[in-house]
C-alpha cells in the first residue's frame, strides 16, 4: 500500500492566528493525509528541524502577521543549506499579491489565501506530491 | 419566553448599562490603529483625532506584545508589522508626542506585557505633567483568552494572574480612570466559536479575573466597575443583538449573585465592539464595507459603549488611510444619519429577539455549568477543552461553507472573474534593522548604574508578593526596555508551553 502523503502545518514566527492553519490542518487529515502541526511560534529553524525528523513530503506555512517575506525565506534557505529535495512548500494565510510573485520565485509552489477551499489544498497536494 | 419585564438602565441591564443610552451619549468610536514606527503611528493618531475619531485604540507589534525587543533575535520579520513597535520609554513619549494625556483616552491591546505598557504611558503622563487622575484609557490586561484563541501569552497562568491582579490593586488606589481588564470574547470568536460560546467563554474568564481579585483581598465593589469587556459582532445580524443583551443580563446576575456585589456599576457589563474581521474576504473587498455596516449597526442596536469598524482591506493587509477612514465614516453615519440612536434598545420587546435573547442565555449557562463542573476557567483551558471546542466549530464553519451549506458572497457563490486589486498599507522593510541601531545608541546613552539599580529591585520583587507595578514604573522611567523587564520575569516566572495538539 502506498504511504500516505504526509504534510507539516507550520506556524512561523510569533504570529498567533491559528484557525487557518488549525482548520486545513484537520480537513487534509480527513482528506486521508498524515498531518502534523507545530502550534505557534515557530523559528524558521525549528520549522526545518522538524520536517526533517517528521520526514514529511509538504511543508504547509502559515502566517498573517506580515512576517512572511522574512520568515518563508529563512525557511527555504535552511531547506537548501540541509541539502532537502522533493519536499513541496506551499504557504497561507494575509499575504499580499506583490509578495506572492516573489514567494513563488523563491521556490514556494503555491500560495492560497483567504477564502481558498481546503478541497482546493488537497487536490494541489494530491497532485503535486512526488511519494517517497 | 418568560414573562418579565426590563427596563434600560436597570437590573439585570439586558436592555442596556444607561436608561438614555445614546441620547445621553454616543459611543466612542475607537479604531483600532499603529503600525511601523512611533512616529508614523503618532502621525496616524493626529489625522484620526482630527477627523472625529474620540478615542485611541493602539495595536502593537508582536515583540512588544510578546516581551521582546525590535532588536531581539526572536523579532525576525515582525517589527512594526500588526502594529507599533515599543522598546522603551523613547518610543512611548515619540508616540504621544503633542498629544495631551488628559485630553485622549486611550485602549491599549496588550496582555502578558500590559504591566509594562502601562508603566510607560503613566511615564509619559509624568514627563507631559499630567497628574495620574486625569489620566484614563484601557489596557486589555485579559490573559486568559490569549492561552485558547490569540496566542500572545509570555508566563504561565498563576503568574500571569498575579500581574493581573497588581494592575486591578494598583490602579484601584492610583489610577482611578483606568479600566484594568477588558475581558474579551473576541478572539475566541475570529478563532471559530459560536455566539453562545463566545459569551460564555468571556464570561468565565472574567468570572476568574474576579475570583482572583477577590481571593486577594480586595473588595469586589472597588475593583469591578473597573473591569469592561470586549466582544465580537458578527454577520448574523439579529442573533448578534440578542448576544449583547443575553451577556449583559448573564454578568449583572452573576455580579450580585455569586460574588455579591451591591454596587450596581459592578453588575453593569460595558464592552467594546469591534466587527468580525474573520467576515471579511479578500474576494471582491468591497463588499466588506457592507458587511462592516451591518456588523457596526448590530453593535448599535446591542447597545455597545465604544466601537471599532473594520476597513475593506483588512482580509489583505492592514489598512490605508483612505480605507481607515471610510471605516470610520461608517460609524459616523450610523450615528448621526441613521436615526437608530433615538430610543434605548430599540428591538427590546421584540418577539423573536427576545426569545433569541433568552435562548442564547440558556445556551451560555449551559457551558458555563459545564466549566464550573470541571473546576473553572483555568481548569477547562489547561485540559484543552475550550480550546477544542472552539476549534470544532471553525472546522464546522469550514465544512459548511465548502459544501454551499452557508454562502458567502463572492467567496462561494457569486463569484466574479474580475480581480479588483487594492491599494495596500506598506511597512518600510528598512525600518527593522533601524531600529536595532536606535536601541543600540539607546542603551549606550542610558544611565547604566541605575539601570542596573531597577533590575535588580525588580528581580527581587519577583520572587516576593510585593506589588509590582511601581517598580515596573521605575524601570520604565530609567530606560530599562520591555525585553529587559521580560527576561526578568521570565527568569522567575517561566514560559507556557501548550501541550494541546489536533
Amino acid at each position: 500500500m502506498k504511504r500516505p502523503i504526509k504534510v507539516l502545518i507550520a506556524k512561523a514566527g510569533l504570529d498567533g492566528h491559528e484557525r487557518g492553519a488549525l482548520v486545513v490542518a484537520m480537513g487534509l487529515r480527513d482528506a486521508g493525509m498524515e498531518v502534523v502541526y507545530t502550534g505557534i511560534r515557530n523559528t524558521p529553524e525549528q520549522i526545518v528541524q522538524a520536517a526533517i525528523q517528521e520526514d514529511v513530503n509538504a511543508i504547509g506555512l502559515s502566517s498573517l502577521s506580515g512576517g512572511h517575506m522574512a520568515q518563508f525565506t529563512r525557511v527555504m534557505e535552511l531547506l537548501k543549506k540541509e541539502k532537502i529535495k522533493g519536499v513541496l512548500v506551499f504557504a497561507g494565510g494575509i499575504i499580499p499579491d506583490a509578495d506572492v510573485k516573489k514567494l513563488k520565485k523563491l521556490g514556494i509552489r503555491e500560495i492560497f489565501g483567504p477564502g481558498s477551499s481546503i478541497a482546493s489544498i488537497a487536490e494541489f497536494l494530491k497532485k503535486n506530491v512526488r511519494s517517497k | 419566553m418568560t414573562e418579565r419585564r426590563e427596563e434600560p438602565g436597570k437590573f439585570p441591564f439586558a436592555r442596556g448599562i444607561h436608561a438614555t443610552m445614546y441620547r445621553g451619549k454616543l459611543w466612542t468610536m475607537r479604531q483600532y490603529a499603529g503600525f511601523g514606527t512611533a512616529t508614523e503611528t503618532n502621525k496616524r493618531y493626529k489625522y484620526l483625532l482630527s477627523q472625529g475619531q474620540t478615542g485611541l485604540s493602539m495595536a502593537f507589534d508582536l515583540p512588544t506584545q510578546i516581551g521582546y525587543d525590535s532588536d531581539d533575535k526572536m523579532a525576525l520579520g515582525e517589527v512594526g508589522r500588526v502594529g507599533v513597535a515599543i522598546s522603551s520609554l523613547a518610543d512611548m513619549e515619540q508616540v504621544f508626542h503633542g498629544i495631551p494625556l488628559d485630553k485622549v483616552s486611550t485602549s491599549m491591546t496588550i496582555n502578558a506585557t500590559a504591566s509594562i505598557l502601562l508603566a510607560l504611558y503613566l511615564a509619559v503622563a509624568d514627563k507631559q505633567g499630567v497628574p495620574w487622575s486625569k489620566v484614563s484609557g484601557t489596557v486589555q490586561n485579559d490573559i486568559l483568552k490569549e492561552y485558547i484563541a490569540r496566542g500572545t501569552y509570555i508566563f504561565p497562568p498563576a503568574p500571569s494572574l498575579r500581574l493581573i491582579a497588581d494592575i486591578v490593586e494598583f490602579c484601584a488606589k492610583e489610577v482611578p480612570g483606568w479600566n484594568t481588564i477588558s475581558v474579551g470574547g473576541y478572539h475566541m470568536r475570529e478563532a471559530g466559536c459560536t455566539a453562545a460560546q463566545e459569551i460564555a467563554f468571556t464570561l468565565a474568564d472574567g468570572i476568574a479575573y474576579v475570583q482572583t481579585c477577590v481571593e486577594r483581598g480586595l473588595d469586589v465593589d472597588s475593583f469591578a466597575p473597573r473591569i469592561a469587556f470586549f466582544f465580537n459582532c458578527h454577520s448574523n445580524f439579529l442573533e448578534e443583538i440578542a448576544k449583547f443583551r443575553a451577556a449583559r443580563r448573564l454578568w449583572a446576575h452573576i455580579m450580585r449573585d455569586r460574588f455579591g456585589a451591591k454596587n450596581e456599576r459592578s453588575m453593569m457589563l460595558r464592552f467594546h465592539t469591534q466587527t468580525a474581521g474573520s467576515t471579511l474576504t479578500a474576494q471582491q473587498p468591497d463588499n466588506n464595507v457592507v458587511r462592516t455596516t451591518i456588523e457596526a449597526l448590530a453593535a448599535v442596536l446591542g447597545g455597545t459603549q465604544s466601537l471599532h469598524t473594520n476597513a475593506r482591506d483588512e482580509a489583505i493587509a492592514l489598512p490605508t488611510e483612505e480605507s481607515a477612514l471610510l471605516a470610520l465614516r461608517t460609524q459616523q453615519i450610523i450615528a448621526y444619519e441613521s436615526g437608530v440612536t433615538a430610543e434605548p434598545d430599540p428591538l427590546g420587546g421584540s418577539y423573536y429577539i427576545e426569545s433569541l435573547t433568552d435562548q442564547l442565555e440558556q445556551q451560555a449557562r449551559g457551558y458555563l455549568n459545564k466549566i464550573d463542573n470541571v473546576g473553572g476557567m483555568l481548569k477547562a483551558i489547561e485540559g484543552g477543552y475550550v480550546y477544542k471546542e472552539i476549534y470544532r466549530a471553525a472546522y464546522e464553519h469550514q465544512k459548511a461553507v465548502e459544501k454551499k451549506e452557508k454562502i458567502i458572497v463572492g467567496v462561494n457563490e457569486f463569484v466574479s472573474e474580475k480581480k479588483l486589486s487594492l491599494k495596500t498599507q506598506k511597512i518600510d522593510p528598512k525600518s527593522e534593522p533601524r531600529r536595532r541601531r536606535e536601541l543600540a545608541a539607546l542603551r549606550q546613552k542610558r544611565n547604566a548604574t541605575k539601570v542596573e539599580k531597577c533590575v535588580g529591585t525588580l528581580e527581587r520583587a519577583t520572587r516576593s508578593s510585593e506589588n509590582l507595578m511601581p517598580i515596573i514604573i521605575d524601570c520604565v522611567r530609567n530606560y530599562v526596555t520591555v525585553g529587559e523587564i521580560c527576561k526578568v520575569l521570565r527568569a522567575t516566572f517561566g514560559e507556557y508551553r501548550p501541550t494541546h495538539s489536533i
